[in-house]
């Protein structure tokens, strides 16, 4: 199963959720946790995401997650699952 | 356990603010099943093999960025030591055609840099090696993205002041043939050359090597640089602890990008590199570590033993997370592509000397460094000879990549623009050592080189 990780970071504000969530929905990908925190100041959210039943490439939604995050104000990076795995976990 | 929102804000400002990439993935290529007395022949074979494994290359480079979003820099590919490749070239001009259809080959696929023109010649030299080195100054002032080495010694055969002699007096002949001796900046004089480094200008496919394997270089010094940054007070064990656990992480990313990559390409996967590599980037700077770490300035008293800290706790942190750590694996401190040991020359912190000390404790030696264009051959070969002494008698790898600024002073500087960088001129010492140099000879191995 392919999971991505996409992590948000800027300034908070309305219709953060239903922005991203909105186009993974329409590239049929599955949300299975969202969380959001605010560390050093800054707002940080992170959605993860199963993209295994969904005709997209990972890269084809990072760059229309990353040009979402332009139009509002935000950096985006999407992180496959198993990279941040390897790095956090021995 | 899943991911938690911390450790992906983590990964994602290393990206982000602090300039975490591999820095480079590099497809050694064996190229000797090539061989062959027509210099023609076995150049267009060689063109052919380059341009069409680093189009591959790059084309699976950018799909495995793509695929784990960890952005990945240089492209690029290490061959077999081309000196090897013209031993049965009657040919005069066969070095010549060999550098520009290795070019041709780079610029069709668009792989950053081709290493692995030069030979290994740290005993001894063959015709083929001394004719390869000889066409240095054209091969690498009529090419773009070659990139030449020399070995000249090793801890188990010594060194091979000879050789020594050629590569000073054509590191002259290599500035006068390229503006800016931009030419200087593409070949690296070793002792002890991994013969798997990923890294330019000093990268080959050595012999025991396989038909193809991939090799990674990561770079994190802006990574490290922040994580130290985070901790001004803790003490010193407590400061390898932290770089070691920084370091685990991006190798482990490295790992992950290499063994992708080279599943991709379908070759083996060979080492991650876990060399701190500079850029002229703000912020992703070692000599910014060692500030954070309590210097002023690089080349302050201690400026070597932070430095031994610092790339001991590098280790620490790779080995770990690899078991494919190999390469150079030391800490890069060339000076014109890091911002702070540019500023540490200018204002007077930080000498050839200095420098030298320093290497003697990170691996990969005097790098990317400028001396007045009027410094004398017999005195550039005695820069080479004490580095590569170094590595010679320490059982590691040590380089030199000078560049001899014609027509500039102490004060003035290089400025190559890009990755390259800006070299501001260092003093070199006004007294002579050419009768020893001058000497010739092999010098013989260390003692310590007998361990059977």
């Amino acid at each position: 199963m392919e999971k991505i990780v996409v992590v948000v970071v800027g300034t908070d504000r309305v219709g953060i959720i239903a922005r991203f969530s909105g186009h993974l929905f329409a590239h049929n990908i599955n949300i299975e946790d969202v969380q959001q925190k605010v560390m050093d100041g800054i707002f940080v959210m992170t959605l993860l995401a199963d993209i295994s039943q969904s005709s997209s490439s990972p890269a084809l939604v990072r760059r229309e997650l990353e040009e979402l995050g332009r139009e509002m104000g935000l950096k985006v990076m999407v992180h496959s699952e198993a990279v941040l795995k390897a790095m956090h976990r021995v | 356990m899943s991911i938690g929102v911390e450790e992906a804000y983590e990964t994602a400002g290393m990206i982000l603010f602090h300039n975490f990439d591999i820095r480079a993935v590099t497809l050694g290529v064996n190229l000797k099943d090539l061989i062959h007395p027509e210099a023609e022949k076995m150049c267009a074979a060689v063109e052919e093999r380059l341009t069409r494994l680093g189009t591959r290359l790059v084309r699976q480079a950018q799909a495995v960025s793509g695929e784990l979003g960890v952005p990945i820099i240089n492209k690029r590919i290490s061959i077999t030591p081309a000196a090897w490749l013209i031993e049965p070239c009657p040919s005069p001009q066969a070095p010549l055609l060999l550098a520009q259809a290795i070019n041709r080959a780079a610029l069709a696929a668009d792989v950053d840099f081709v290493g692995g023109f030069g030979a290994l010649m740290h005993k001894a030299s063959t015709q083929a090696d001394r004719r390869l080195l000889e066409s240095l100054p054209e091969a690498l002032s009529r090419t773009q993205r070659l990139c030449a080495f020399a070995n000249l010694a090793s801890t188990s055969a010594g060194m091979n002041m000879d050789a020594v002699n050629q590569v000073a007096r054509l590191l002259k002949e290599m500035a006068a043939a390229s503006p800016d001796a931009l030419a200087c900046a593409k070949f690296v004089a070793f002792a002890n050359a991994p013969e798997d480094n990923p890294f330019m200008a000093g990268a080959f496919h050595g012999p025991g090597e396989a038909d193809a394997c991939l090799n990674v270089g990561i770079s994190g010094p802006g990574v490290v640089r922040a994580v130290v940054d985070k901790y001004p007070d803790c003490d010193l064990t407590m400061l390898s602890e932290i770089i070691r656990r920084t370091v685990f992480k991006i190798t482990r990313a490295g790992e992950m990008v290499g063994r992708k990559l080279a599943s991709l390409l379908g070759v083996s996967f060979g080492v991650v590199d876990i060399s701190l590599a500079p850029t002229t980037a703000i912020g992703d700077s070692v000599g910014m570590i060692l500030h954070g770490m309590g210097l002023e300035r690089p080349g302050a008293p201690g400026t070597t033993a932070a430095l031994a800290l610092l790339i001991d706790a590098v280790k620490r942190g790779g080995a770990f997370a690899s078991g494919n750590v190999g390469g150079l694996s030391g800490t890069f401190i060339p000076v014109s592509e890091d911002t702070a040991m540019i500023e540490a020359v200018e204002c007077g912190a930080l000498s050839l000397e200095k420098l030298e000390a320093m290497t003697a404790v990170c691996s990969v030696g005097l790098d990317m460094f400028a001396v007045p264009g009027d410094t004398p051959a017999h005195a550039l070969a005695g820069i080479i000879a004490d580095e590569l002494a170094i590595g010679m008698v320490n059982n590691k790898t040590t380089g030199v990549r000078v560049i001899p600024a014609p027509g500039r002073q102490p004060g003035d500087c290089v400025d190559f623009g890009g990755l390259l960088g800006k070299a501001p001129v260092m003093r070199v010492s006004r007294f002579s050592g050419s009768n020893f140099v001058g000497r010739g000879g092999r010098m013989p191995a260390p003692i310590g080189a007998l361990r059977n």
